[in-house]
């Protein structure tokens, strides 16, 4: 009977270190909703207490339903007959729980029968069932489609839909790539017209959607004809009804489980969600948003059971009359492997409380700027909680999907010849890591998304109050380490603004981006070091290894590394 | 037309995860070193309860009888979807065996009435008797189902169920009421519903709201219980004052089972017998078992 919440202690750790008061005030309306709803919590330890239980309800069906389908799930994967998508056995058995057990609406409204849990209870139920099975992700995780009907739709829409997600009956995909527009999407071309009743309908085709075969799709499409960038692009809602047409279904290395569909719309019929124009300069990119921190975590899944299965065969293997787990150089990537997992945590956590803070705010200020009220300091500390989001958004994830990589390329390596083997989950486990740092965003275009809040240093002074700070003992040595690393990053920051070069800056914005994230990550550590005693061998492992990171970044910003770049076509024979 | 369906649950020792010396001298299990989970078919019989409400409508109702903790499993009922939860717990009931405890099972059940279906687990995995479910039926004087591996058909004044035999299995109809005991395979139970888990984590019985209020001279039980009943999170809770019992029929006073010896029977047989297909051999062979006191 194992439980993927209550097994991991770091992650049951993280949970009982989140600081949720503020958003989940915001959220219960001040602790109203209970008068309304027998399940809403009456304070804040009672509300607490609810997401401990759903994050067990997860862990349980993680653990007893979905892991041990995730094999079969893999082999048998999606399949696609005359032209219908058919789940494996096991994704439809673990959908079936999901929906039974109320956890499909996991962030909407409790009017739209949802839970009503923040964002960051939702992103820990994410990371637990990829950890069992990376490729239910892919549809459990889609419940921002209907976050973003929420978001964004008029309250006939939200009435229509959403009830239609929390039902558990009911999954979305969101139809925004195509053929020519991938990470480009300013390039979508598929049709939106009004016919002559007015009704809006889409044509056109759509590619690597993920769950195409979903009941009601979210579409990216250019309302606006004749143009031909992002401000001719609207979201629209529509039903996956005999206008909608999937062709094919793509035959991937990794995530079986996912069906990823090439679809075609013909005419479909579809709701416009929010105002037109914005399609894609604010509605994709809030989704986007979204999605980015849901595959962070489902990375962070995939890390955690790779490293799971690298101790446990690291202890039970034998050679040399002993368990390789003794081995120096085993034990050495073991631990290096486990600091990259815990650290990875905290920045996971850290980020989608900064996430949650903002969305919350802003239906605060919103709130009380309808009862025709003074907001006072909360648009500003909106704006604060947006722009720090920004940054950490795209830079979780490409620190998460990253290491994702590096700890399952390990952990195979660990189990040596086998763990090439079919017969161990491990290769599985590589495999569905891949696409972590490709979709919903490459590794490539996260730098990009946080480079404007690191080469304006927008964390400056969340990072000079963590200076003045006092830690102790071998903290206070880390401190001071973590204070190097800042000064290294300054120097460094100078030296590519002061270069004042386009080109050179956009392949720096790598070294630039990953020297932010070890002071930022660097603290967190420190702060939980503080309050577990264990953690201070994760700060240790992780702030010294850091310092050399950050010396190898640097010298590759000022011995300009990617001078030859002027020369690829010299190089690249 | 709906069905009201009644369900016999218990709290049982893990013996699925045995550590430590978890066998009393005396014979019997010690429940205070293994962990209390909801008996395993019992679950399954909540959630085929479940199912004939869920297509047919009606109500389903959970009882227990047990000590106080009892209630944990009382809750998981109501997390899984149960209507209604019962606790039966009294000192005078402690120490039952199976006719002690189907005869306050029947008594209780009566009490509450107006039932067409009862489901129980085929058996509980700490005294595997199997027991219990047959012999409540008998004291109701209503018809039983055992080895239940699938409802076929409901209607009206009777019910189809397919059940499990030795070498296979048979259909077989019966009136209702009737009470029906099933197995591992009829049904996967369905998973803690989130919104209920919340609505009733703290639902409590009589006893727990008694502990509460021990603790805290400022609570008074009655109108603890008031207020547990009007939040609909009071755990109807049956003691001899209930019901209309004879006290020598309950509890240990009610118990003729005493157990004698627990044996660790390991089968270790080293040779094998080849026995001819003939009526003389399988003859002997019978024979044979009946002197060894496997067969009659």
């Amino acid at each position: 009977m194992p439980n993927f919440f209550t097994d991991n202690k770091d992650i049951v750790f993280q949970f009982e270190n989140l600081d949720l008061k503020e958003i989940a005030a915001i959220m219960e309306d001040d602790y109203k909703q209970a008068e309304i709803y027998n399940y809403a919590p009456v304070d804040y330890q009672d509300a607490i207490d609810n997401y401990r239980k759903v994050l067990e309800i997860v862990g349980d069906l993680a653990g007893n339903i979905i892991a041990p389908n995730a094999p079969s799930v893999d082999e048998e994967g999606a399949v696609f007959r005359d032209g219908k998508v058919t789940y494996a056995k096991g994704t439809r058995e673990a959908l079936e729980k999901l929906g039974q057990a109320e956890l499909m609406g996991f962030t909407l409204p409790r009017r739209y029968d949802g839970l009503n849990c923040p964002t960051t209870i939702y992103v820990m139920a994410i990371e637990i069932v990829s950890r069992a099975d990376a490729s239910l992700m892919n549809i459990f995780g889609l419940q921002d489609i209907a976050e973003t009907i929420n978001k964004f739709g008029d309250a006939d829409q939200k009435a229509e839909f959403l009830p239609k997600f929390s039902s558990g009956k009911y999954t979305g995909a969101m139809a925004l790539t195509e053929p020519d527009a991938g990470s480009d999407l300013q390039a979508v071309k598929l049709h939106a017209y009004q016919d002559e009743k007015g009704q809006w309908r889409l044509r056109g085709m759509k590619r690597f959607i993920t769950n195409g075969c979903g009941d009601i799709h979210l579409v990216l499409a250019r309302s606006e004809a004749g143009t031909k960038d992002g401000r001719g692009l609207s979201m629209f809602a529509s039903y996956h009804d005999d206008t909608v047409q999937v062709r094919r279904i793509e035959n991937k290395l990794g995530i079986h489980g996912s069906p990823t569909c090439e679809l075609q719309f013909k005419d479909t019929p579809a709701q416009l969600i929010g105002k037109r124009k914005f399609g894609l300069i604010k509605y994709v990119m809030d989704l986007m948003n979204g999605a980015r921190i849901g595959v962070s975590a489902q990375a962070l899944g995939i890390a955690q059971a790779a490293y799971e299965e690298a101790v446990k065969y690291a202890r039970e293997r034998e050679q040399f009359g002993k368990a390789i787990y003794t081995i120096p150089v085993v034990t050495n990537m073991l631990i290096d492997m486990r600091v990259r997992l815990e650290s990875n945590r905290s920045l996971m956590y850290a980020t989608s409380q900064w996430v949650d803070l903002r969305d919350k705010l802003e239906e605060k200020v919103n709130h009380i700027k309808e009862e025709g009220k003074d907001p006072g300091d909360l648009p500003n500390r909106q704006k604060e909680a947006a722009k720090i989001s920004a940054l950490l958004t795209p830079m979780t994830k490409y620190i998460l999907a990253e290491d994702a990589n590096k700890i399952t390329y390990d952990s195979l390596q660990i189990h040596g010849g086998v763990g090439y083997m079919k017969e161990f989950n491990v290769e599985r486990l590589v495999r569905d890591a891949r696409i972590t740092n490709i979709y919903e965003g490459t590794s490539q275009l996260q730098i990009v998304a946080a480079i404007g809040g690191v080469l304006n240093d927008i964390l400056a002074n969340h990072f000079e109050a963590k200076e003045k700070k006092k830690y102790k003992g071998t903290l206070e040595r880390l401190a001071d380490q973590l204070k190097q690393i800042r000064q290294i990053f300054l120097d460094s920051l100078k030296y590519v603004v002061d270069k004042n070069d386009k080109y050179f800056q956009d392949v720096a914005a790598k070294e630039l981006v990953e020297l932010y994230s070890y002071i930022f990550t660097g603290y967190l550590l420190l702060d939980e070091a503080e309050k577990e005693s264990r953690k201070v061998f994760i700060a240790n492992r992780y702030i010294i290894t850091a310092m050399a990171n950050a010396r190898r970044n640097a010298e590759a910003i000022k011995n300009e590394q990617f001078s030859d770049l002027l020369h690829a076509d010299e190089i690249l024979i | 037309m709906s069905y009201n369906s009644i369900v016999l649950v218990k709290q049982v020792p893990d013996t699925a995860n045995i550590s430590g010396e978890v066998m009393k001298p005396d014979g019997t299990v010690n429940r205070a070193i293994l962990p209390a989970i909801f008996n395993p078919e019992d679950k399954v019989a909540l959630e085929l309860a479940l199912q004939v409400r869920d297509q047919y409508g009606g109500t389903v109702k959970v009882i227990t009888m047990g000590p106080p903790k009892a209630s944990d499993i009382l809750r998981e009922c109501l997390y899984m979807g149960a209507d209604e939860a019962y606790l039966i717990s009294d000192r005078k009931f402690a120490g039952a065996d199976t006719l002690a405890t189907s005869y306050v099972l029947a008594e209780t059940i009566q009490t509450i009435g107006n039932f067409d279906l009862i489901f129980g687990g085929r058996q509980a995995i700490d005294g595997d008797t199997a027991q219990v479910g047959p012999q409540t039926a008998e004291k109701l004087g209503i018809p039983q189902v055992t080895y239940a591996e699938e409802i076929k058909k409901i209607n009206k004044n009777a019910i189809t169920i397919k059940r499990k035999t030795d070498g296979g299995s048979e259909l077989v109809e019966a009136k209702i009421p009737v009470l029906i005991t099933v197995i591992k395979e009829a049904a996967t139970p369905r998973p803690f519903k989130a919104k209920r888990v919340m609505a009733y984590k703290n639902a409590r019985t009589l006893m727990e709201l008694e502990k509460m209020a021990e603790g805290n001279s400022l609570l008074y039980i009655d109108q603890l219980k008031d207020e547990y009943i009007t939040k609909n999170l009071f755990i109807k809770t049956i003691t001899t004052d209930d019901l209309d019992v004879e006290l020598e029929r309950c509890g240990i006073a009610g118990s003729p089972t005493k157990v004698h010896k627990v044996e660790s029977v390991v089968l270790g047989a080293s040779a094998h017998e080849t026995i001819e297909p003939s009526k003389e051999a399988l003859g002997k062979l019978v024979e044979k078992l009946m002197e060894d006191h496997i067969f009659g």
